[in-house]
């Protein structure tokens, strides 16, 4: 049941690829932004790659969240879901780790290219990548959490920002940090050791969390 | 004498004892407030090394700790709440949050107002001030997630759910914030070696500190009774109320 939720919206994601190239465009513009606004001076880009990229990424993975919910929503399957005998906390795993993988992945596999664009050198973009593999799924875990509480809701969208985005600082710190301590010459191990535990604790609470924030969202 | 835990978790019943205990810590909290300033402003002495400027701790640190504390409380009423599906409970969590989020925003405001002449900037990105904020956003995103529920019990919960996400991480957010500090040390100022104050001075702060909390106390408590009725509007004790004219 687990891998058929994931299976099923990833074929949701795969018809409806719009989605998640709109995504994916709107992380690459607005890391594209930063050099018009701040001026192309390679040094000063360099030293800001790491937490652009990391800013637009949260940026990108909380404009999607709208959509984890809601078509199920709508369509009467979350409630199928909730009054089926399975664990809902499971099924809501599973579709956290489905926007993960239709949103989270693409943003990894792209962070090489705009890092390439800000000059970092190769072992940075390496860290870059690791980072943003072990943040990114934290990012979606607690992003459900948002998404449930404010299904439905006038104004949910920017609702969802305020409840999310104060949560995801811890990750973009040590996220961004990560790609710093390396560029700096430090070791970066203990930022992604961080990142692992923070990977581990929303796994175990985000769905719990989740599930009885749809259950409140659904009464 | 034991109390009777269940009859005042009836809003109905916790109106009117809501009432009485108003005007009790109001007056303590108007005494206190004219004690604590005025130690602070003609008791307490001049700081050796900040002057004059020093005397905003009288207000900036009651009103820091009262920040924290206060969600803690908000928390912890809001899972009862979510527990025990007490209605007055997570009444008492909506009418924390605008108390807490004035606490935080005062502190950060008397914080700038100090650092200006100490520090000679309004704003330093120290780990304190900026997990502050963040606790503004957490305040600020309760409220509006509660505001944006049309159906108290849902908002109710919905809200319990956010605070209690919310104190999980602070402490997470409060570790990362200062982690991050200390990795990009050269512009912050460090604010923790707290010199040893005169205890003219820790008087004065301590006399502070009840009085906020006794100012918290009675605007919850005035708060709480203005919820109620909105929420009970329809209950025929609300309306007894009403044709008494003691509304």
């Amino acid at each position: 049941m687990f891998f058929w939720i994931i299976k099923r919206d990833l074929l949701l994601a795969v018809r409806r690829r719009s989605d998640v190239l709109t995504t994916l465009f709107f992380f690459v513009i607005v890391v594209s932004l930063f050099p018009l606004s701040v001026g192309p001076e390679m040094n000063l880009l360099r030293t800001m790659a790491p937490g652009v990229v990391w800013v637009a990424a949260l940026l990108a993975s909380m404009l999607s969240l709208g959509r984890l919910f809601s078509n199920d929503y709508l369509d009467g399957t979350l409630e199928q879901m909730l009054l089926s005998p399975q664990s809902f906390s499971l099924l809501v795993l599973g579709k956290a780790l489905a926007h993960w993988l239709v949103t989270g992945v693409p943003l990894v596999l792209m962070a090489p290219v705009l890092g390439i664009q800000y000059d970092l050198p190769a072992d940075a973009l390496f860290v870059l990548v690791v980072s943003l593999l072990l943040g990114t799924p934290v990012l979606s875990l607690i992003g459900a959490i948002g998404a449930a509480l404010t299904l439905g809701l006038r104004g949910g969208g920017v609702l969802v920002s305020l409840l999310v985005l104060p949560l995801y600082i811890p990750v973009l710190i040590f996220g961004a940090g990560a790609v710093e301590a390396n560029m700096a010459g430090v070791s970066f191990e203990a930022h992604l050791s961080l990142l692992g535990a923070f990977l581990l604790v929303s796994l175990v609470f985000s769905p719990w969390a989740t599930a009885s924030s749809l259950r409140v969202s659904m009464e | 004498m034991a109390i009777n835990w269940y009859k005042y978790s009836s809003p109905a019943s916790f109106y009117s004892l809501a009432g009485k205990m108003i005007p009790f810590f109001s007056i303590l909290a108007i005494g206190l407030l004219a004690a604590g300033l005025y130690i602070g402003f003609f008791v307490a002495p001049t700081d050796f090394q900040q002057g004059e400027a020093y005397r905003i701790i009288f207000i900036h640190v009651p009103a820091a700790w009262m920040s924290m504390f206060l969600y803690v409380v908000m928390a912890c009423w809001a899972g009862i709440g979510l527990a025990f599906n007490t209605r007055l409970s997570s009444m008492m969590a909506t009418a924390i949050a605008p108390t807490g989020a004035m606490f935080t925003f005062l502190a950060l405001w008397t914080g700038s107002l100090w650092g200006k002449p100490m520090w000679g900037t309004w704003w330093v990105w120290d780990a304190r001030l900026t997990s502050e904020l963040i606790l503004l956003f957490l305040y600020l995103g309760f409220m509006s997630l509660q505001a944006a529920i049309d159906d108290p019990r849902r908002a109710d919960k919905a809200g319990a759910i956010i605070a209690i996400v919310g104190v999980i991480n602070i402490p997470i957010i409060y570790f990362s914030v200062q982690w991050w500090n200390t990795l990009h040390q050269g512009a912050s100022v460090s604010v923790t070696q707290a010199p040893t104050m005169a205890s003219i001075m820790l008087t004065g702060m301590m006399v502070m500190v009840f009085a906020s909390w006794m100012y918290s106390i009675a605007i919850i408590l005035k708060r709480v009774r203005v919820i109620i009725l909105e929420r009970e509007s329809h209950t025929a004790w609300v309306t007894e109320l009403k044709n008494k004219g003691a509304l």
